[in-house]
């Protein structure tokens, strides 16, 4: 599992590899938390590569969202798969993020 | 057991293995989990979502709470899979915690945003059957009925 971050214009993306649970939702957390330190405000996770989510994951991404809300940023999802997408319709928080089938359609309009 | 444990090779029905108090151990055991699954042809989705998420959830929960995160506690795993259900029992060393007054749900507007509280929820969801009960430890059976 790991986590890459690269760059598209004023979009962070970090994508998922592997799972996102309890044993390296921290290791997400500060990757992102350090690229806010440096100014970044526009955050899309991206979750092609993903394979499951834990509740603890599902908890980073929602405390790095109003994290990044309070700063006057976003933290938007892509790429999930149809057993992520259930998972966030079972925990409702597919209500709570802008989630978009493909990284390309979340950066157009981001 | 010190060591990262290892996949186990052929599809045994049976899985009964003990391993530190470490996060670091679960991916493993779901691993192990799931290919006895899937060895019964169970339905992808299982594999996927219910099984992997459901199972970390008890693990971490063995883990973090029964054992408040003391390595020198360790978490017994007994999984049973055949081709009608999965019977999962997951046993720590804490005091146990009553799973009935567990029932506040996270998916209220109030508790939406709150960053803990998905973990039982997400087991009872997941799983056809979750209970509590104590036997030499705490102990959580979660059971899949093979769809």
């Amino acid at each position: 599992m790991s986590f890459t971050v690269s760059a598209r214009g004023d979009v962070t993306i970090v994508e998922v590899e592997g799972q996102l649970i309890v044993g390296n939702r921290q290791e997400l957390k500060q990757k992102i938390l350090d690229e806010l330190e440096k100014g970044a405000r526009k955050v899309l996770v991206d979750f092609a590569r993903t394979g499951y989510i834990d509740s603890s994951g599902l908890g980073v991404l929602v405390s790095l969202a109003k994290k990044i809300r309070d700063m006057g940023g976003d933290l938007r999802l892509a790429n999930l798969n149809d057993d992520l997408q259930t998972l966030f319709e079972l925990t409702k928080l597919d209500t709570l993020f802008q989630i978009s089938e493909t990284r390309e359609r979340a950066l157009e309009n981001f | 057991m010190n060591a990262r444990p290892t996949p186990v090779e052929g599809f045994e029905a049976e899985l009964d293995v003990r391993i530190p108090s470490d996060v670091q151990y679960i991916e493993s055991i779901v691993e192990q989990v799931v290919r006895r699954c899937a060895a019964h042809s169970y339905p992808r989705r299982h594999l996927c979502l219910n099984v992997p998420v459901a199972l970390t959830e008890a693990l971490s929960n063995a883990i973090l709470r029964g054992n408040q995160d003391n390595i020198a506690r360790s978490v017994h795993v007994h999984a049973n899979v055949d081709s009608s259900r999965l019977v999962l029992e997951v046993r720590d060393e804490g005091s146990g915690f009553d799973l009935d007054a567990c029932t506040e749900d996270p998916t209220t507007p109030e508790n939406l945003l709150r960053e803990d509280g998905r973990g039982l929820f997400l087991m009872r969801r997941l799983m056809d059957h979750v209970e509590r009960f104590s036997d030499g430890g705490n102990v959580v059976r979660l059971i899949l009925r093979r769809a």
